[in-house]
Parts: structure tokens; C-alpha cells; sequence
């Protein structure tokens, strides 16, 4: 683009002024339009293109074991074993959906309840202030949290929960033992929490646009009724900015099923299919980083690529599911 | 249903809302209280000016530090940002000026859903489109994933940006006659100058704190190193490696290399805040 | 009408992307020449050394593999450097053998480091693409120990291995089993459920752990095999050496295994196995030694587990570093000098590096091993030259 305006060689600037009319030359006209169109054109679908080479090179680099099993076969099979070459993406399926769904339900009803409080009830300055800590919790980096995880929460969760849950259920009530595993603390249940905290922000920051953009009429409506402050939100701003908060959650949704660094750091990483909740496990980002690097056998990298084929599916149609509901109602775009 | 009833609930919700507000908040003050307490006793003179080596250095209480995995943040963001800019601004540009195109709408959707993709998938795509073709991990590869990262934030945040320009600024430039990539590129890009800044520092934030990509494009390295074609060490990633690591002082090195993330992307944040409070008060 | 003017004058710089580039410039200039001034200061090399090395340009060497040797390797790395006044630098990534392995048949790395030796199918592939075999050159020992958590029994604790089998098989359930009162008439053991703890990821630590359990037992070899990953029985699985060792430590009852090196660092109890000569050995470093001091065959891919050693612990491997012979095959060596330095450097850690192993708790080269090393590495070439002979 500056190399345009430097080709050009004229000046664009105006000479309000002047009798003169400056009439651009026709082909700086119709060349530059044409080159600026054309490059802006092939930079625009550079995003779809990006897309699709990423779904096109998954799939090569990893349709071997889709191929030999089928779409369906691979993606249900539940055995992981490099030593043998069994691969089935499963367990990380599996993994995946219980670490994301769980973080969500964990997550959604406090999220949505902040963003309300911010665009309601606080005083201005204490949302400001609330706007500006969710914020950064959206923009601190994952392997931050998953070192304080590491170091701090698990043990603490360790100390606070599973050890005495485990001494409790050896002395009172061993049936549950194999439920309770060992309280190794970098498990599910760790990982789901951290991730419940870490995807918040999305839904806090939808909701609060949604809820603000509710008219005026609409509130004055219930008010003039009676209502409480509670029962006019209840009524006619939550109804009204209920697409807004749906995107939110898709959108805290999508964030949850590719998070990585944090699952990998804390879920105890077991290529099995999981069992409990106390127990260890892996969604699909968190294998493909554990494991890309070291994978030895050919059968074995391009499963990974398998895994992270399927992961592009499910996030691109969450994702296209968020961007779809963003799209119809028309709530702001967040960079976040 | 009695009015008492209902002031009742009404001031609950109101308690039960605060309590969620500060069980949201609260753990995101108590991670960067850990982060700097733990920190902040390995932040040494050293940590900025030493090479990482290897653990025996740390055990035997020799210098060393993380100079070089800063330096290869900085190096790989910025060659990332330098890949990713052109790219997010022109997509920015086209959604946003060039609505009448067909191919408009499904490029906003692929925008916005490109924006929450796992930035591991953006990995593996660096690894296959520049790691096995070149035979080497290297720098560039690290940039490749992480440009891929950024250019959907930029992309997005460009359009909106460019969006919220008002109308008569193009209808000035129009009525000079200009021809429409003039008017594009000398009215309204500088008008929009620090909101588009401000979606840059957003995306260059959110790139620099990603560990995921960079595990197998720009690899590790414990010496300093500016060659490109090169493994480059970045914080994020090894900030991963020593917190995983068996030793007690990688750990504590780790906690300084969380603290110097932290603020690094905190002062990206404050900037693009200040910015985008000064684009909105100055209304062209 | 006041068309307002979009001229110079009402544009304001921004001042970020100034600041930003300055910074960069001066981080990209001023401080790698200090840094390079400041390491060039660093070494005390004799002078004949220095001669030596005049005219001889900076080689980086590339290599990554397994994470037991990691902390010796790059202890190497450093050493190395001063030796070579900061003209050498050696990247070693502590990945994994598995990824060791695969980084260096994909001819991404110079060199690999691994506890598992190239199969014979990885070595006929290699001499199918490049002519030339693949050296695996054994750089140290590596101890497993098996680690426990036994309220009131300290370290010292007495194993077999079909004990250690059946345990991790879950044939044997408590720790007041009778065999394993058999092996400790002296220890008071409590009535507690044996809890097994591996490794979730690859790793060379375990590939050398269930090597020893298979040979020790064959429905172990049969139903569970050995390899850096396997499908274990039963127990928990935890990420790494520290995963492991924190459960262990956490849980009353845990049984686990982790390298020598990291159970010392942490103080975690580990006990004794009973080798092949009948004796129960504590794993430490003259063991270890010991245990690779036996007859090795020139290639040196040997497993040494149940060592016929005397006084040799029974869970014990070398640590290799892979290297192809034709040096020029390798993509990831670009030049002759990476390929005279790699050299070099290898030549280097099986002779005066071994003095760097014991204080960092490795333990040395046997004689045997050594000589075998230097066979293999005179025989390393680029482009028909025999290089090795030459970096002697």
C-alpha cells in the first residue's frame, strides 16, 4: 500500500483553494484502483485460504490412519498404544468433551452473573475496573496459569481435597477408592477448573456488550410496571440480549476445546480412556504436545496429525457455530 | 408473591452476583500475587544478561538466565508481526471497504472462526509447511505458526475499526476526486492509525504468550542464537520446558520468566488501552 | 465549506512503533557484541589450544534426544564452549529418546541422544538412504531405581525382579507379602496395598525399567513388552521423572521407578535389586559402572539389564548418542567444519568429558565402552574422508 502511494508520485493532498482541478491521470486511476483491489483481494482470501491449508494438510499428513479405519472408525476406537501401533483418538475425544463441557458448566452461569453485574449493577468505576481485571485474565498467557497450577494450585488442591477425600475414603468408605484413584492432583477435575476460570472472560465480555445494548425503552417498560432491578432484567434485558450471551458461551466454548498448555501441564497425561474425574486423562491439544515431539514410528505422527484433524473439525464448527450467532444478532465484534 | 418477597430476592441475586464477580476476580489477583512473590528473588541482573547452559549451571549456583530466550521472543514476534500485519491489514482492509465483493461475507465468517482455532493446529501447520520442507527447526517456522495466530485478530480488528471511520471522511477524499484506493489508503487508514495500532499490540500480545506452536517449529535452544533458519529459544516455550523440569532452580526461573510475560503483556495491553481511549476521544 | 486538511501536519507519529524498533535495533546490536566480548573473556585455554584453534570458524551443532542424559549432555555443552573459547556451541533439547530417534532418522539434528539403540530395522533403513550405517556411541550409564513410599522403612528395601513383576502385576498386592518378607527378614513391613506408579510419557527411563521386568519374567516380556511407552497392567500414570517421584513421595504405599540421578536429587527411598550373581546391589554409581563393564559387541547395542556383572546393578543402560558414519548424509549437517567439530566434540565426551560425569552424579564409561566408542567414531567420514581419524 505505501508503495502505491509512493509509485503514484503525485500528491494527494488538496489544494482546496485552487481553480485548478487536479485530474488524476486515467491510469493512475484505473491501475491503481486495480492493483489495490487485486492486492487486497488475494490478502483477504489469504484467511481462507489459511483455513483451508490447514484442514487439507491435516488431513494429508494424517488420513492414513482415518483412511485405514474410517472416518468414524479411528475416531472411536479407544486404544492408544504406540508400542503396538494402535491408534484411535477416543480417549482424547473423550478427554476433550469431558474438560470443555465441564469447564463450561462451571463457568457459564458465574460468567454470564459478572457480566450482568458489570453492565447493571456496578458503579462505573467498579465495572471499569471489573471490565479491565477480565480483560486481562482473557490476555494472560496459558503456560502462566499452568506454572501457578503446577506449583501452587494443584498442590493445594492436593492438600485441601483429594488427600483427605482418600484418607476419608480408606477409613469410611473404600468402595469409592477406585473412584478416588490415587491423589496424584493433576487430573480432570484440576485441569476442568483451571480451564473453567480461564475461559470466562469470553462470556463476561459478550454478555456485558449484549446486556448494554438493550434499549432504553425496553427497560423503562418493566419499570414502569414495578419491577424490581432483578425482575427488569429478568424480563426484558436478559430475553433481549440472550443471543449476545449465547455467543459468548460458544464463543468460551471454542476457547475451552483448544486450550492447551493448561490441560497439558495438569491432567496427568494418560493415554486411557478415562474413567474418573479424580483421575488422570488428555484431551486432543494436550497429546499432540506431549507427544509430536517425541513420536518415533511414522504410524504414530501421522495419528497425532489424525487427532489434530478431528480437533480441527469440532473447533472450526464451534467456532462457525459462534461466529453464525455473532453474524445473525449483530453483537459487536470483540477482538478478544 | 408479596413485595417483601420480591425485595428479598432481588437484593440475593444482587449478593449472589457480587459473590461470582469476586470468585472471578479474585483467583486472577492471587495467580499474579503468586507469580510475583515467586518470581521476583530470581529476577537477577543475571536472568537478563546470561545464556541458559544447562541445569548444572543453575545447581552449582553459576550464571545463568534467560537473555536469550527474551531476545528470541522479540526476534520471532516481530518477524511474525512483520508476516502477519500486511496480511491482517489487507483482509482488514477488504472486509471492511470492499463490502460489495461476493467473496465478503464467507471471509468474515472464516475470520472470526479462524480467531478461537487452537493455535496448536496453527503449529503443526508451520511444521508441515516449513519444517519438513526445509529438513530443520528454525526461527522462521516459530514465526510462520505465530503469524498465523495473529493475522485473524489484526484482520478483525482492522475491520472494525475501519468501520466505526465515519463516512465523511471517504466522502471527502471522493469529492476530491480521488480514486478509491486513495481515498482507503490516505484517509481513512490514517484516520483509523491507532485503532489498527491498537488491534496490532492486541494480536502481538496474544502471540507472544502462546507456548504451543513453537514446541516443534522454532524447537529450543539454550544458547543465544540470531539466525533464523535456526532454533531460536522464545519464554513462552521455555518457560514450559523449566517448569516442568526436575530442578528447583529452572522452577524459580520459570516463576521469573512468568513475571516477565506477565508484564510484557500487561504493558501491551495498557498501550493499546491508552490507545484506543485516545482514538475515541478524538473524534475526526 | 472547510474541507478539513489531511496534511502532515495534523498527523501525529505514533510513538509505540518508534520505541518498538529502536529497541529491537539495540537489542540486535549492541548487546550481542557485548555478549560475545564478555564470553570471548571467559576462557583461560592454554596457548597451543589457541594456536590450534586460530582461523577456525564458529560452529553451532545441533542435537536433542533423551532427558536422562540431558543434564550431563548440556553440562558438556557448556564445558565444551570454554574449551573452545565460545567457538563451539552445542544445542542439546532434552525431548525424549522417542523424539531423539525420530529427529535424527528425519535428518533434522546432527545428533541424537537416546537410552533405547537404534533397532535393526532403523539401521537398515538408514543404510538403505544414505549408504552408511548409523553409529550408536554409548556416552554414560543410567541407573533406574526403584522408589517407594513405605511408612518406617527407609531406603535399602531388598527386590527380585519376578518380586517387582508380580508387584507391578498386581500378583502381589501388599507389602507385607511373604516373598517380600522372605527378601527383608528385617524390616518391620506394614499391611499397606501396594500402589504402582509409572510414566505416562515416553521415556528411555522406563524402556530400560520394563527391559528388566521382561527378561525377568517372560509373561512380562509376552503380555506387556518394553519400549519407552508400554500399556501397563495396572497403577498411575505420571508425567515425567517428577511426576512420578511427587506421587511416590505423596502416597503411602507407592511403588515407582525413576532414574538414579533424579532420585538422589530428591531424596526419594529406593531399594536394592538382587543381580543375576545372586547379590542384592543398591543402584549408585560405581554400580552402574560396573554393570556396563562386560563384554560389548563393536556396535555396542547391547542391552546391559540383568548384567552378568558381579557387582553390576541390574537395571542399568547406556546412554547413546546416535551419529550417521557418512557424516555428509546427514541434511542437517551442512559443512564441513559442523562435521570435523561434531567430531571433535564426540571424541571429546568419551575421553575428557567422562571427568565431568560423576560429579553431576553419572557414572563413567567403562574401559570396554570407550574403547568401542573411538573405534566408531574413527570410522565417521565426510565425503569419503575419514574424518574421525583425523579429529583423533
Amino acid at each position: 500500500m505505501k508503495a502505491n502511494r509512493a509509485a503514484s508520485g503525485q500528491s494527494g493532498e488538496a489544494c482546496a483553494a485552487s481553480p485548478r482541478r487536479i485530474v488524476p491521470h486515467a491510469i493512475y486511476r484505473r491501475l491503481g484502483d486495480r492493483v489495490f483491489g487485486a492486492l487486497v483481494l488475494v490478502l483477504g482470501s489469504s484467511i481462507a485460504l489459511l483455513t483451508v491449508a490447514m484442514g487439507l494438510v491435516l488431513y494429508r499428513q494424517g488420513g492414513a490412519p482415518i483412511v485405514r479405519d474410517g472416518f468414524f472408525g479411528f475416531l472411536f476406537q479407544t486404544t492408544w498404544n504406540p508400542v503396538t501401533g494402535e491408534h484411535g483418538a477416543w480417549p482424547f475425544v473423550v478427554g476433550t468433551l469431558i474438560t470443555s463441557f465441564g469447564a463450561l458448566s462451571i463457568a457459564f452461569l458465574p460468567a454470564i452473573a459478572v457480566g450482568i453485574f458489570s453492565a447493571e449493577y456496578a458503579p462505573r468505576r467498579v465495572a471499569a475496573a471489573i471490565n479491565y481485571l477480565v480483560d486481562l485474565l482473557a490476555a494472560v498467557p496459558s503456560v502462566v496459569i499452568g506454572i501457578w497450577g503446577i506449583f501452587v494450585f494443584a498442590p493445594w488442591m492436593r492438600d485441601t481435597f483429594y488427600m483427605p477425600a482418600f484418607y476419608w475414603a480408606r477409613e469410611s468408605a473404600a468402595w469409592l477408592l477406585p473412584v478416588l484413584g490415587t491423589p496424584t492432583s493433576y487430573n480432570i477435575l484440576t485441569a476442568t477448573l483451571l480451564l473453567a476460570l480461564m475461559i470466562t472472560p469470553y462470556t463476561v465480555a459478550l454478555t456485558r456488550d449484549a446486556v448494554r445494548m438493550v434499549p432504553r425503552e425496553q427497560r423503562e417498560a418493566a419499570q414502569a410496571l414495578g419491577s424490581t432491578h432483578w425482575e427488569m432484567i429478568r424480563m426484558s434485558v436478559l430475553p433481549y440480549a440472550r443471543g449476545g450471551i449465547v455467543a459468548g458461551v460458544v464463543l468460551s466454548l471454542a476457547r475451552a476445546l483448544g486450550e492447551t498448555m493448561v490441560v497439558a501441564m495438569l491432567i496427568g497425561n494418560s493415554n486411557r480412556l478415562p474413567y474418573t474425574l479424580f483421575g488422570p486423562a488428555a484431551n486432543m491439544p494436550s497429546v499432540i504436545a506431549n507427544e509430536f515431539r517425541e513420536a518415533v514410528e511414522p504410524t504414530h505422527v501421522t495419528a497425532l496429525m489424525a487427532v489434530g484433524f478431528y480437533l480441527f473439525l469440532i473447533t472450526f464448527a464451534v467456532n462457525l457455530i459462534a461466529a453464525y450467532i455473532q453474524k445473525r444478532l449483530n453483537v459487536g465484534g470483540r477482538i478478544l | 408473591m408479596t413485595l417483601r418477597f420480591r425485595h428479598i430476592r432481588d437484593y440475593a441475586v444482587r449478593a449472589v452476583l457480587v459473590l461470582c464477580t469476586v470468585c472471578l476476580v479474585a483467583p486472577l489477583l492471587v495467580i499474579i500475587g503468586y507469580v510475583l512473590v515467586n518470581g521476583i528473588s530470581a529476577l537477577t541482573p543475571a536472568f537478563f544478561t546470561e545464556e541458559l547452559g544447562s541445569p548444572a549451571r543453575a545447581m552449582q549456583g553459576r550464571p545463568t538466565g534467560l537473555f536469550h530466550s527474551i531476545v528470541g521472543t522479540v526476534v520471532i514476534d516481530l518477524l511474525a508481526l512483520s508476516f502477519a500485519a500486511p496480511v491482517g491489514m489487507g483482509a482488514g482492509i477488504m472486509l471492511s471497504e470492499y463490502s460489495e465483493n461476493p467473496l465478503n461475507g464467507p471471509i468474515r465468517i472464516l475470520t472470526g472462526t479462524l480467531n478461537g482455532m487452537p493455535a496448536i493446529l496453527m503449529g503443526l501447520l508451520a511444521f508441515s509447511l516449513v519444517v519438513r520442507p526445509t529438513g530443520r527447526f528454525s526461527a522462521v517456522a516459530g514465526s510462520v505458526a505465530l503469524a498465523f495466530v495473529m493475522v485473524p485478530i489484526i484482520a478483525r480488528s482492522v475491520e472494525s475499526v475501519l468501520r466505526t471511520t465515519p463516512w465523511s471522511l471517504r466522502e471527502v477524499g471522493l469529492a476530491l476526486g480521488l480514486p478509491r484506493w486513495r481515498v482507503i489508503v490516505s484517509t481513512v487508514l490514517p484516520a483509523a492509525r491507532s485503532g489498527i495500532l491498537t488491534g496490532v499490540l492486541i494480536a502481538f500480545a496474544r502471540a507472544a504468550g502462546e507456548a504451543a506452536p513453537l514446541l516443534f517449529t522454532s524447537f529450543g535452544q539454550n544458547y543465544l542464537n540470531l539466525d533464523i533458519r535456526r532454533p531460536m529459544d522464545t519464554l513462552p516455550q521455555r518457560l514450559y520446558s523449566l517448569a516442568i523440569s526436575p530442578y528447583q532452580e529452572w522452577h524459580a526461573m520459570g516463576w521469573a520468566a512468568a513475571i516477565v510475560l506477565l508484564l510484557f503483556v500487561m504493558a501491551c495491553f495498557l498501550a493499546a488501552r491508552a490507545l484506543s481511549r485516545a482514538h475515541g476521544g478524538r473524534d475526526a | 465549506m472547510r474541507i478539513p486538511a489531511i496534511t502532515n501536519a495534523n498527523r501525529r507519529v505514533p510513538v509505540a512503533p518508534g520505541l518498538m524498533v529502536a529497541t529491537v535495533v539495540l537489542l540486535l546490536t549492541v548487546v550481542p557484541a557485548s555478549v560475545e566480548a564478555g564470553g570471548a573473556q571467559e576462557t583461560d585455554q592454554p596457548a597451543t589450544q589457541a594456536a590450534r584453534d586460530a582461523g577456525r570458524p564458529d560452529v553451532d551443532v545441533e542435537g536433542a534426544g533423551a532427558s536422562f542424559p540431558a543434564p550431563l549432555i548440556t553440562a558438556w555443552a557448556d564445558e565444551y564452549r570454554d574449551e573452545t573459547g565460545g567457538r563451539v556451541t552445542v544445542n542439546y533439547q532434552s525431548i525424549g529418546s522417542g523424539g531423539g530417534i525420530r529427529q535424527f532418522l528425519e535428518q533434522t539434528i546432527m545428533f541424537g541422544a537416546t537410552e533405547r539403540h537404534l533397532t535393526d530395522e532403523q539401521i537398515e533403513e538408514i543404510e538403505e538412504k544414505t549408504g552408511g550405517t548409523a553409529f550408536n556411541i554409548p556416552i554414560t550409564l543410567g541407573s533406574v531405581a526403584v522408589t517407594y513410599n513405605v511408612p518406617g522403612v527407609s531406603e535399602g528395601l531388598v527386590f527380585t525382579g519376578d518380586v517387582l513383576v508380580d508387584m507391578f502385576r498386581g500378583e502381589i498386592e501388599t507389602w507385607n507379602d511373604s516373598r517380600i518378607r522372605e527378601l527383608n527378614p528385617d524390616v518391620e513391613l506394614p499391611d499397606l496395598p501396594v500402589q504402582i506408579v509409572h510414566r505416562s510419557d515416553g521415556s528411555g527411563t522406563t524402556a530400560v525399567f520394563t527391559d528388566y521386568l521382561s527378561k525377568a519374567s517372560e509373561w512380562w516380556e509376552e503380555e506387556v513388552g518394553f519400549a519407552t511407552s508400554v500399556d501397563w497392567p495396572r497403577g498411575t500414570g505420571a508425567n515425567g521423572n517428577e511426576g512420578v517421584a511427587g506421587v511416590v513421595q505423596t502416597t503411602p504405599g507407592a511403588l515407582g521407578y525413576n532414574s538414579l540421578v533424579y532420585a538422589t536429587l530428591n531424596d526419594i527411598a529406593y531399594g536394592a535389586v538382587v543381580n543375576r550373581s545372586g547379590e542384592p546391589v543398591l543402584p549408585d554409581l560405581a554400580s552402574t559402572s560396573a554393570a556396563g563393564d562386560v563384554e560389548l559387541p563393536p556396535d555396542t547395542r547391547v542391552s546391559i539389564t540383568d548384567t552378568p556383572a558381579a557387582d553390576g546393578y541390574p537395571i542399568a543402560g547406556f546412554a547413546w548418542v546416535m551419529v550417521y558414519e557418512r557424516l555428509d548424509q546427514n541434511r542437517a549437517i551442512r559443512t564441513r567444519d559442523q562435521a570435523e567439530e561434531l567430531s571433535r566434540f564426540l571424541y571429546w565426551i568419551i575421553t575428557d568429558g567422562q571427568e565431568f560425569s560423576e560429579p553431576l552424579d553419572f557414572a563413567r564409561l567403562p574401559e570396554a565402552a570407550v574403547e568401542r566408542a573411538e573405534e566408531m567414531l574413527s570410522r565417521l567420514t565426510w565425503d569419503g574422508e575419514r574424518i574421525g581419524e583425523e579429529v583423533r
